[in-house]
């Protein structure tokens, strides 16, 4: 492109700040208050519920693929840590990793959900199943879009590390913030929808 | 020496004080019109999609009006074209009366005012007035507008299909909104338009934070970046729950789910075969947990582009510079604690009744502060009664009747009676009909120059003030009558059905009558508006002998805004400083050494 | 803030403890639901886990630790949002005046007002 915009490698001298970091956290921002209505919807669901199901979830599916989503929040930040360290080998490896973790999160996901189907656990059956297929959904639909922008940066992306390494690490640091977010969702989706 | 085009660059200015003396080559007519990731285009691209959406809404109300005016005579001029469905020899239906409902408040809200205010105004004047060479992320800013294009599209075409479009009220509440029809498409619709509006204000945010030029502490910033700046913040936080409840409905619409919908529903003598155990309040929380801020949205934008040219206007510095930042601020915290008085008849008790009821008295105070602020800048001034400042006056009383009409509904004793009907539809009108629009018309006629290099027509003007000023008050006006007699919205026969009305019908004849007046005056704008792009006066870089930075750059200004690199060396309303050559001091002028 | 190799590695060490940690606290957190406490209890155990874990990304593996004071501002600002989310529409809800009517058919009982 084109346009000079100040500030989107280099750190704002007062604020301290780049601008794609301040941008990637306000973003997050608005994500807390979208699960957040979710959250809020399992709350106001569940005391309007005469009962609420216990032992349909997969508990040590669910245990699995918690590891699995902590595990590629430590790939994820190691992806940008030996960019630091300039070392472009181990980079692609991390951030490879934690492509694959994150499709097997999916792989699982879905295992559960087919089991779900195959019993007619299905959203309209209860309020319990239609917010569990919501937060699980949108997270699933969030983990999907980070594995997209992940693949961006293995892919076509990869070629800015030459010419803009500095801009380019940054931006795996930003893909890091929302995966971490994603990690973070996850860390409270898990006991409150599979064990509570 | 091309002054005529809303386009780019002028003549003189490819440049911005750029280290890598890049060479902006010609980028062809789609990514310099169409797709552009300038601000200024971006700019101009919500204010004419905005302006012609509000039209648009504004045409959906002037035929509701025919049906209150005259209920059961068959509509003149389209009444035949609308179809069976619609309007069976031209008598318009009650569900296509409950769709020009719906749709009137759902376009002019968040198809007309927000991009408008927010996308037209913001984008295009805010990066200028903080020094600026672009927003923060043009891309981002980009496809802002084109998600909301798409949005506005969806939303129109929902007319289209079968069933109408959404008629549930701009409101959406289920159990209604779950079962009727044209209400999957206003989701989708929804939830392109939000997405829009949170990409945006991320935007919005970073640029004010970090793209301030030298010299523009927080305390120097023009009271209009305040607002958008504040505004920002509200979009960011209270848009995610109406996009989370708007899937949630979509999912108890497509997939059966009862989020909203409650346990023993019988809808014509048939029981629902849903699992139960929803809550339609919830929709009713995370609705208004937006709704409100909304309104906020819709009217600090006003506040600020008001407060711009009452100062340019006045040639004196704005009233309590200071109370009005804090005020604006105070403002947006408060607007997250007050949602549930819209919902005082939903059976809340006297705690949480009281509760809502003390926040919302307690908002009213910075409302107060900032059009005192506003008013008391009046004081002692040389008006010059230029068309912005000929709106900008009328939207200090406007929005003083529209605020002051506010208190007896966020009182919940006088709610009750007042609840659903007329006199909320007066109150919220008041607020952002002649209060908000007028101010967002200020704001064309002001920064038309700057866009375009040519003044709006003063006599155009004055006849789209006066004529819109009268009118727009007889539209409204006996609204307030009518809600106190107890006639209730939303009613396709105008409250005909119902004896207590009877005195108050004849209203909505003169309701009408003023409301068709007030689409003629509309003329004179749009006339006036395309055609000073092209014979308009021509004029330079500060016509309104302005202050603020944004009248530093070239009129039109070109890629990157300004010729040279913007400093600010004080505050943004330095009017008749004593001992100054001129009667203004702009913030970009260096000391005299 | 990471501006150098030696404080990088010292970081790297860093991700790895509190990725042990966090798959420690998700034992913890599974071990704890067998042990069937009452419901509110349950409840308060899993989310002060919960918080706990979340801390340690955010504050770890986000950076959060020594963020600048605008992220920080943002930050809080959400999470009050969040909070009202959180307590005021159920706190609403649950405000009702009066009792309400229960029907005696078995469909449409408990309507979660």
């Amino acid at each position: 492109m084109d346009m000079n915009i100040p500030y989107t490698v280099e750190e704002r001298p007062d604020t301290g700040l780049t601008n794609g970091k301040l941008g990637i956290w306000l973003f997050l921002a608005s994500e807390v208050m979208l699960f957040g209505a979710l959250f809020s919807t399992y709350i106001i669901l569940r005391m309007g519920a005469p009962e609420w199901p216990h032992g349909e979830l997969n508990v040590w599916l669910g245990m699995a693929n918690t590891f699995i989503l902590i595990g590629s929040s430590v790939t994820m930040v190691m992806a940008w840590a030996s960019l630091k360290l300039g070392d472009w080998g181990k980079h692609r490896i991390y951030l490879l990793a934690t492509f694959l973790l994150s499709a097997a999160f999916l792989v699982n996901k879905y295992f559960e959900y087919a089991a779900h189907w195959a019993h007619g656990e299905l959203p309209d059956k209860s309020t319990f199943l239609a917010i569990y297929f919501t937060l699980t959904g949108l997270h699933g639909i969030h983990i999907l879009g980070g594995m997209v922008v992940m693949a961006y940066f293995l892919g076509p992306g990869a070629k800015m590390y030459k010419t803009k390494p500095e801009q380019f690490t940054n931006r795996i640091e930003y893909t890091g913030l929302y995966w971490h977010f994603v990690d973070l969702v996850w860390i409270f989706l898990f006991p409150v929808l599979y064990l509570l | 020496m091309d002054k005529t085009g809303i386009h780019p660059g002028g003549e003189h200015a490819h440049i911005h004080v750029d280290s890598h003396g890049e060479h902006h080559e010609d980028l062809g007519f789609w990514r310099k019109y169409v797709f552009s990731v300038d601000h200024k285009v971006i700019g101009i691209q919500y204010t004419i999609t905005g302006l012609l959406f509000l039209l648009f809404g504004f045409t959906l109300m002037m035929i509701m009006r025919w049906q209150l005016a005259y209920p059961g005579r068959p509509i003149p001029l389209i009444g035949m074209w609308l179809g069976q469905d619609r309007a069976p020899m031209g008598i318009m239906l009650p569900e296509f009366y409950n769709q020009l409902g719906a749709m009137h408040g759902t376009i002019m809200v968040f198809m007309g005012v927000v991009p408008l205010a927010v996308g037209g105004f913001g984008n295009f004047v805010m990066p200028l007035q903080i020094g600026a060479p672009d927003m923060a992320f043009p891309k981002l800013n980009m496809m802002s507008y084109w998600v909301y294009f798409l949005g506005g599209v969806t939303m129109l075409a929902s007319f289209f299909q079968k069933g109408g479009a959404a008629q549930s009220g701009w409101t959406s509440y289920p159990p209604l909104a779950v079962i009727a029809p044209g209400q999957t498409m206003w989701l989708i619709g929804m939830v392109f338009l939000i997405t829009s509006s949170l990409l945006g204000s991320v935007n919005f945010i970073v640029t004010i934070v970090q793209l301030r030029a030298k010299g523009l502490t927080w305390m120097r910033l023009p009271f209009f970046v305040w607002a958008q700046f504040v505004t920002s913040f509200l979009l960011l936080l209270a848009f995610p729950p109406l996009e989370a409840a708007g899937v949630l409905q979509l999912m108890d619409r497509l997939a059966g789910t009862s989020f909203f919908m409650p346990s023993g529903l019988v809808i014509s003598g048939k029981p629902m075969l849903i699992a139960g155990n929803g809550n339609p309040l919830l929709w009713q929380h995370l609705f208004w947990f937006l709704a409100h801020p909304e309104v906020y949205v819709l009217i600090l934008p006003a506040m600020g582009i008001v407060a711009e040219i009452i100062a340019n206007n006045t040639r004196k510095p704005l009233w309590g510079y200071k109370a009005l930042v804090y005020s604006v601020t105070f403002l947006g915290f408060m607007s997250f604690i007050v949602w549930a008085h819209h919902m005082f008849m939903t059976g809340m008790g006297t705690t949480m009744s009281a509760f809502f009821q003390t926040t919302t008295m307690i908002i009213s105070i910075p409302s107060v502060v900032i059009l005192t602020a506003l008013l008391l800048s009046l004081w002692g001034a040389s008006i010059r009664f230029t068309t912005p400042m000929l709106f900008a006056l009328a939207f200090l009383p406007m929005f003083g009747i529209g605020g002051l009409t506010g208190l007896p509904l966020g009182l919940a004793p006088s709610d009750i009676h007042l609840h659903d009907t007329y006199y909320v539809i007066g109150h919220f009108h008041y607020v952002v009909a002649p209060g908000t629009i007028f101010a967002l018309f200020a704001g064309v006629y002001y920064w038309f120059p700057k866009a375009t290099g040519r003044k709006m027509n003063e006599m155009l003007g004055a006849i789209h003030f006066w004529g819109s000023f009268i009118c727009i008050n007889i539209v409204f006006m006996p609204m307030f009558i009518q809600g106190l007699g107890g006639m209730n919205r939303r009613m396709y026969d105008g409250g005909m059905q119902y004896a207590h009305n009877k005195e108050l019908l004849k209203y909505n004849l003169w309701i009408g009558m003023a409301a068709w007046t007030l689409g003629l005056f509309q003329i004179p704008f749009i006339i006036n508006f395309f055609g000073s792009i092209k014979w308009g006066k021509a004029v330079g870089i500060n016509p309104w002998e302005a202050t603020t930075l944004e009248w530093s750059a070239p009129s039109p200004p070109g890629h990157g805004n300004f010729l040279t690199e913007p400093i600010v060396y004080r505050g943004p309303y330095e009017y008749s400083v004593p001992g100054a050559a001129r009667d203004f001091t702009p913030t970009f002028e260096p000391e005299k050494a | 803030m990471h501006s150098d190799q030696e404080s990088i590695k010292k970081s790297i060490r860093s991700y790895i403890m509190i990725g042990a940690a966090l798959f420690v606290f998700t034992g913890i957190t599974v071990a704890v639901n067998q042990v069937h406490l009452a419901i509110p209890l349950a409840i308060t155990v899993a989310l002060i886990i919960a918080t706990m874990k979340g801390s340690m990304v955010a504050s770890v593996f986000m950076h959060l630790s020594h963020e600048r004071q605008w992220i920080y501002g943002a930050l809080i600002l959400t999470v009050i949002g969040f909070a009202i989310l959180m307590l005021v529409p159920s706190l609403t809800i649950n405000d009702s005046i009066g009792t309400p009517i229960h029907v005696a058919a078995p469909a449409a009982a408990h309507t979660g007002h």
